[in-house]
């Protein structure tokens, strides 16, 4: 695993104020109901080298944050600051879709369903090389020597460039994918659940092989995940999100030894260890109730009804992301006075 | 049987075999399992390993194309008489027919199931309410009236809030989470001896997650029946199981307690699984081992032990073409590895 | 008795590979099986996987032959009948079917049928047919016969069975109010009835795929506007709207003419269904991870939708085409049978049965309705057809 960036890397990415709004629509004439807030006012930076997670339960927004940055979806409002090669920045939300197009090299994104990511009716060749073809009009036999190469980084065999996608397995389609997401030399790459649909064996396959092409190639990640041991040993910086807002970030072994926000603190108690003798050796935090409704959150802070720290500030107030030294942020009133458990190091 | 009154379910050699045009799938190929009475067996395993279609094959709710083709599923009936429960009869419940009237006696009154995909469980054109009281009414002598109390104290013992109200609600007006509840609510209606859960918490949230575990364990606890605890997770499998029992392409490959399996893995299939997760706080973050290659496919499968293409302490010429049996290492600890023939052999 | 544990081999293809990359080859070496086709499979296109897949469907299969038998009779019509549709013989009205016997007189002398006697039955004053054993018409293949011109171009007067005697009158499925043969009819029929439903169904594809894709493809507010027009089409009863149109088209305009308008009639109704088929699956393509990623590839939209959304449902088009042609053919024969549709002289199986339409005539001569049973096969058999096609349209299984 790689050392953490020095913090003065260059911040490769800024989200700044990113807001994602789905309209609920309905009736004959589908008139506006309300909004789902995937995302609510999301702001943090991505170092250049570095792997920053997403990380959050269904619904928090972390989906969407990504592919709101790769401006799949539209956001509703924010920026998104991207430093390009030369150094300059350039503001991502602001751009409208032709000029976007040089970006699309530089930033690319691993999908979590190998199933539906690549087109069955398309060959290795064609799905890998057709980025190259769109945007490097590499042809012929220039082009089958750049699959070539790209599916030898991955770990394929060339000679299966020209079977399809049902040929493979889980696993190799999702390397698949990721010499595709390789093909024109990206900068930040974003993995949206990259590992979450694969067998538990494949995975560490497919999470070793993410490491070395980001220590081969330079490469910064954005990982999106749920799973949070497949994100701690990926990560040099974890965002922790719920219901569309960012409760918590900071380096990972801060974030897991010392949580700030009880949210995180929830969340890691509830991760089941593959250790039978740590069964009743730390604090158990099991939250009553269920993930709040993005279309309609909890007034103040969103976690409040399910916090057993909450007081009756919370559920007044909106807590701001604030720094609480040394980058650690968090959203959270008490942050200062709460002594949090965190998970029991070896 | 077995003269271990603890024993509650045990079965031996089973075989489910799925017949379809491109081949012939020997989903389970010769599986066999103890279940105690009273306490959790895990089944881990990956995709393919057969451990949902080994519980389906308990029940005989095993899909066409596929059938049991050999084994035995000998399960002991619990009867009660005075309010206490007695040990009954013995049946094979693979030789039952899949739509008679002796396995629907059994499934749904003393073993129930819970499933992966709440929102599929239960039909969307019926209450909660209405398919609890279902399974109640079915099963035993008792009115209407009876039935709801019953169900409303049921939803109250699984956590779900106002359950009067929400008795009379239909399955899409519940979260994830709640379905999850509900259903074990309307598996644990009759008091089954055997709960069998496959894969009960992997599409829900990792806190959900938690709480119905937690929910499980206290039932179990409280109700003294057996769970069958089928997952990919060993996360899971660590926080719940007594025993477990790992599967690899239609067959157990080891059994054991969980602390053993976890401590004192002996099958180069567990030991290589138990390295390649990752497990939160590590420091030192070492690389995961990952296991060579992929699973087989299932039409294709490697001759001799299934697993020696992948194995990492293959014997090039006995591993590819003996069939690993089954032998004990241990306490309760079974192995099927070629491995371990050897050692007892020379006995 | 300790069990010793034996040490681990150290793994042996771990040395000289990257970790990360899977040392042995993506498939296992598996020794024990090498299964044959694997290979093919693993490189077969999405047209070989659904031609492997509809081969295993049998009915579909011999459906498929059926047709094509069919088909081919309506190219080849001119040489397949034995006579030309307008031959007629006043004294033979209503002669019924003759069967081909081989055997006479218990020698065998190759196919061949018994002349007719007439006979005028005295109380009701109908003609009864009976088989008269004097007179034996030899049939055979490739016999000369009356001339005709293939496709109006190829002169011949060869024809693919019939009477080795050109002059004698074979009825092998009797003769209508005219003494003209039904067999000769029916066969004619077949290329009018089959060619109006290609023809028909030609038009409701280029309605139905554009104006399907559009609303598909776009959503919104468009999508609901085609869609809410569509239903209203949908909801007016066919056949009375197929009257009203009909009945609007002149009856003195040249036969071609009001071909055309039927077939434009028939394609009014029928490209709505299959505007939904494609509006269906343009909607599911839209939000597959796959598009997603060619935009975010920079494809263009162009490309988007002809390289990777149009492949992706060309199947289901086909096989919804293929269902859709035995409806034309049944509309068809419907409006022609209750006069509003072709009239004759042309000749199409609806024409025919317009003859069977007295009930007097058909309890006298019921082979009148054998051009019942030929839309009958022929509707059955595109429909087995095309649900064949419609299950193997995507063999991912999905």
């Amino acid at each position: 695993m790689n050392n953490s960036p020095h913090p003065l890397s260059p911040k490769l990415l800024e989200v700044k104020h990113l807001k994602m709004h789905f309209p609920i629509r309905s009736g004959f004439l589908r008139r506006i109901k309300g909004y789902v807030r995937a995302v609510d006012d999301v702001s943090f930076a991505v170092r250049e080298g570095e792997t920053l997670s997403l990380v959050g339960e269904s619904g928090c927004g972390k989906t969407t944050t990504g592919r709101c940055i790769l401006r799949a979806y539209e956001p509703t409002s924010g920026d998104i600051y991207y430093q390009k090669a030369d150094g300059t920045t350039v503001n991502l939300a602001a751009l409208d879709r032709r000029e976007l197009n040089p970006y699309r090299k530089e930033i690319r994104m691993i999908f979590q369903d190998p199933f539906s990511s690549l087109n069955p009716r398309m060959n290795v060749l064609d799905i890998v090389g057709e980025p190259l073809l769109v945007n490097a009009g590499l042809k012929g036999a220039k082009l089958e020597d750049r699959v070539a190469e790209l599916l030898l980084k991955v770990g394929l065999r060339p000679e299966y460039m020209r079977r399809y996608p049902h040929a493979f397995s889980g696993g190799e389609r999702q390397r698949i994918g990721i010499a595709r997401a390789l093909s024109l030399n990206p900068r930040l790459v974003v993995c949206d659940e990259a590992v979450s649909a694969l067998d538990v064996s494949v995975r560490a396959q497919i999470l070793n092989l993410l490491q070395d092409l980001q220590r081969d190639f330079n490469l910064t990640y954005l990982f999106i995940a749920h799973d949070l041991s497949v994100v701690e040993y990926i990560s040099d910086r974890v965002a922790v999100m719920y219901v569309g807002k960012l409760v918590e970030l900071a380096e990972t072994e801060k974030l897991y030894l010392r949580p700030r926000h009880p949210y995180t603190e929830a969340l890691l108690s509830a991760v089941p260890n593959p250790d039978p003798r740590l069964r009743n050796r730390r604090k158990e935090i099991v939250l009553e109730g269920d993930v709040a409704d993005p279309s309609r959150p909890p007034s103040g802070c969103y976690f409040h009804p399910r916090c057993q720290y909450a007081q009756a500030r919370c559920s007044q107030e909106e807590p701001e992301l604030r720094d609480l030294g040394d980058e650690h942020f968090v959203a959270c009133h008490f942050a200062e006075q709460l002594s949090l458990a965190g998970v029991p190091y070896e | 049987m077995t003269n271990d009154s603890d024993t509650l379910l045990r079965i031996s050699c089973l075989q489910t075999y799925f017949f379809m045009d491109q081949g012939t799938v020997k989903a389970v190929d010769g599986v066999d399992l103890i279940l105690k009475r009273g306490r959790t067996l895990g089944i881990v395993g990956e995709s393919g390993c057969g451990k949902s279609i080994t519980a389906r094959s308990i029940l005989q709710i095993v899909d066409p194309p596929g059938r049991i083709v050999s084994g035995s599923i000998l399960y002991r009936r619990a009867v009660s008489s005075n309010g206490t429960s007695q040990l009954g009869e013995e049946v094979d419940l693979a030789k039952m027919h899949p739509m008679g009237r002796e396995i629907r006696q059994i499934r749904g009154k003393e073993i129930s199931m819970i499933f992966q995909e709440p929102m599929t469980s239960f039909s969307s054109l019926y209450t909660i309410g209405n398919q609890i009281m279902e399974n109640i009414l079915l099963h035993q002598e008792v009115t209407k009236q009876q039935a709801r109390e019953r169900a409303i104290e049921l939803l109250h013992q699984v956590g779900i809030s106002r359950p009067k109200e929400r008795i009379d609600e239909y399955p899409h007006q519940f979260s994830g989470g709640m379905r999850q509840r509900a259903m074990i609510a309307m598996a644990i209606a009759c008091d089954p001896s055997l709960l069998i859960a496959d894969e009960p918490t992997t599409a829900l949230d990792v806190t959900t997650q938690a709480q119905i575990l937690k929910l499980m364990r206290n039932m179990q606890e409280r109700l003294g029946m057996a769970l069958m605890l089928i997952t990919h997770d060993l996360g899971v499998v660590a926080e719940m199981a007594d025993d477990v029992a790992v599967m690899y392409l239609g067959r157990v490959v080891e059994t054991a307690d969980v602390d053993s399996i976890f401590h004192n893995p002996k099958h180069p299939y567990t030991q290589a699984l138990l390295r390649s997760i990752p497990k939160v706080g590590r420091r030192a973050r070492q690389r995961l081992d990952s296991i060579v290659g992929m699973v087989p496919d299932p039409f294709t499968r490697p001759s001799g032990c299934y697993f020696h293409p992948r194995c990492s302490a293959y014997m090039p010429n006995i591993c590819n073409r003996i069939t690993p049996t089954t032998v004990q290492v241990g306490e309760g600890h079974t192995v099927s590895c070629l491995l371990y023939n050897g050692a007892t052999n020379h006995e | 008795m300790s069990l010793e544990t034996p040490p681990l081999t150290p793994l042996p293809s771990q040395k000289p590979v990257a970790p990360g990359l899977p040392p042995v080859p993506s498939i296992p070496p598996a020794p024990s099986q090498a299964f044959e086709p694997e290979s093919r499979i693993l490189v077969a296109s999405q047209w070989l996987l659904m031609w492997w897949k509809f081969k295993k469907h049998k009915l579909a299969m011999a459906s498929a032959i059926i047709i094509i038998l069919i088909y081919l009779v309506a190219i080849f019509v001119e040489p397949i009948a034995p006579y030309l549709p307008d031959t007629f013989n006043s004294r033979a009205t209503y002669s019924p079917p003759q069967t081909i016997h081989f055997f006479h007189e218990g020698r065998f002398i190759g196919p061949f049928v018994y002349g007719m006697k007439q006979e005028i039955e005295p109380e009701a004053l109908r003609r009864i047919f009976t088989p008269d054993k004097s007179v034996i018409y030899e049939l055979g293949f490739f016999v000369k016969g009356a001339p005709y011109k293939m496709w109006g171009l190829i002169p011949s007067d060869i024809h693919l069975f019939g009477p080795k005697d050109p002059q004698a009158k074979v009825y092998l499925l009797g003769a209508d109010r005219v003494g003209r043969d039904v067999l000769t009819r029916i066969i004619y029929g077949t290329r009018i009835s089959m060619s109006i439903g290609l023809v028909g169904v030609a038009m409701s594809f280029i309605f139905g795929l554009t104006l399907g894709g559009i609303s598909g493809y776009f959503g919104g507010t468009i999508d609901n506007l085609i869609q809410r027009v569509i239903e209203f089409i949908r909801s007016i009863p066919t056949i009375p709207l197929w009257m009203g149109l009909a009945a609007a088209v002149p009856s003195s305009w040249p036969s071609e003419r009001i071909y055309f308008s039927i077939t434009i009639i028939l394609s009014f109704v029928g490209w709505t269904g299959l505007a939904r088929v494609v509006r269906g699956r343009f909607l599911s393509l839209r939000e597959e991870d796959f598009v997603l990623a060619a935009r975010l590839d920079a494809v263009s939209e162009m490309r988007i939708i002809f390289r990777h959304m149009i492949p992706s449902f060309t199947s289901h088009i086909i096989a919804a085409i293929t269902l859709a042609i035995p409806n034309m053919i049944l509309a068809e024969t419907a409006l022609s049978f209750l006069g509003l549709g072709l009239q004759p002289p042309v000749v199409s199986w609806g024409v025919l049965l317009q003859e069977a339409q007295n009930i007097r005539a058909v309890a006298t001569a019921p082979w009148l309705l054998i051009p019942a049973l030929a839309v009958i096969i022929t509707v059955l058999t595109l429909n087995f057809f095309g649900d064949g096609l419609r299950d193997a349209a995507d063999p991912y299984g999905r």
